[in-house]
């Protein structure tokens, strides 16, 4: 998996996003232990510092313990696992919804037709 | 332990009359990595010159680990210059064993190791390499140390983009955690995501010092983006012709 890191917005940020989207895929399974810092660091070519503080966030949003002897290990809390993953999906849909406004369909209007296309 | 390893206050350079930096404050802690950025002529090289001790400052006070420019400090020092100060005979190897006997924190076989990885054969003599491996050997001699302060002057400059990210890797994978590097350039979309801290030169006085996200949180843009802002309304300024 690529790290796609975009101008406009604070670095880790995006980092803390990706990690999540990591997590949330399986591509660091539940109960698994991540990385050290500064491989991950060093595989996204950020700093080690910037890394350290998108983890934090990751372990503020209880998908990550901190374990003194393992390193970082990925929640095994399926609650918290949908939860983060229901807000991903959340987001895409009003990407969605906003982008079928910008062509001028209403959010009723934008559903119907999605509706239409799964048939 | 001191916690700032550099300290700058009023540091002021003049060459006869021509004012190089003007009042520096500039206060830097451990564990960084920071970004000097500035136009040619902006002082970048002044400033690193002086934290080396290759210079002497004109006017105002300076410290690196809380002691004066001096031995002491220069053994906690590894600095990479902007220009090649090699002879042309020798081999990397014979860097290699003049930096063991010169610097106690230089580690032999990370050298070696670091060649490996950058592709080099430290037996080839300096005659036959090309400007850019010998800037990778220069850069192998500087991240060997286990220093305090790493001082790059331009160390991705002569490069080509590839070997530049390379390079970039290379210094991030092996500074020692709880030192600083300070890197001057002129690139700075290259260098950006590398860096905690930005500091902006123009004509010998520091414009900003920030952190990376705290600009783009701030800014809504890449730091590359806020200095092209910041330096393009006076194309003529600081630039050496």
């Amino acid at each position: 998996m690529e790290w796609k890191l975009t101008d406009d917005r604070p670095i880790w940020l995006q980092l803390a996003e990706q990690m999540t989207r990591r997590i949330i895929t399986g591509v660091y399974p539940p109960g698994s232990r991540l990385p050290p810092v500064r491989e991950l660091a060093g595989e996204a070519g950020v700093n080690p510092n910037t890394m350290q503080r998108a983890l934090a966030q990751l372990e503020q949003d209880g998908l990550t313990k901190a374990d003194r002897t393992a390193g970082r290990l990925v929640t095994q809390d399926t609650g918290v696992l949908d939860a983060v993953r229901r807000t991903s999906a959340r987001e895409i849909i009003n990407q969605y919804f906003d982008a079928m406004a910008e062509l001028g369909y209403t959010r009723s209007q934008a559903g119907a037709l999605l509706e239409e296309d799964m048939e | 332990m001191n916690e700032l390893l550099i300290e700058c206050r009023g540091l002021s350079k003049a060459y006869g009359r021509k004012i190089a930096l003007d009042g520096v404050d500039l206060s830097v802690g451990r564990g960084r990595i920071v970004g000097l950025l500035g136009p040619n002529g902006s002082g970048k090289t002044t400033l690193i010159k002086l934290l080396c001790g290759l210079l002497q400052p004109t006017y105002g006070e300076l410290a690196v680990n809380g002691m004066k420019i001096g031995p002491d400090t220069k053994a906690a020092v590894s600095y990479l210059p902007d220009r090649m100060y090699f002879s042309n005979w020798m081999k990397a190897t014979d860097l290699f064993d003049l930096f063991r006997d010169f610097y106690r924190d230089f580690d032999y076989d990370k050298a070696l190791a670091m060649c490996k990885s950058l592709g080099v054969e430290p037996r080839d003599k300096l005659k036959s390499m090309s400007k850019g491996t010998k800037e990778k050997v220069q850069l192998v001699l500087v991240m060997a140390r286990k220093a305090q302060l790493y001082l790059l002057d331009e160390p991705i400059a002569g490069v080509d983009p590839a070997a530049r990210d390379f390079i970039l890797r290379t210094i991030l994978t092996n500074y020692n955690e709880e030192g600083t590097v300070l890197i001057s350039t002129h690139l700075i979309a290259d260098i950006e995501k590398v860096l905690d801290e930005a500091v902006f030169l123009k004509n010998g006085r520091i414009m900003l010092h920030e952190t990376i996200d705290d600009i783009r949180e701030k800014e809504g843009k890449s730091v590359d983006a806020l200095f092209r802002e910041v330096f393009r309304a006076q194309p003529m300024e600081g630039g050496e012709f």
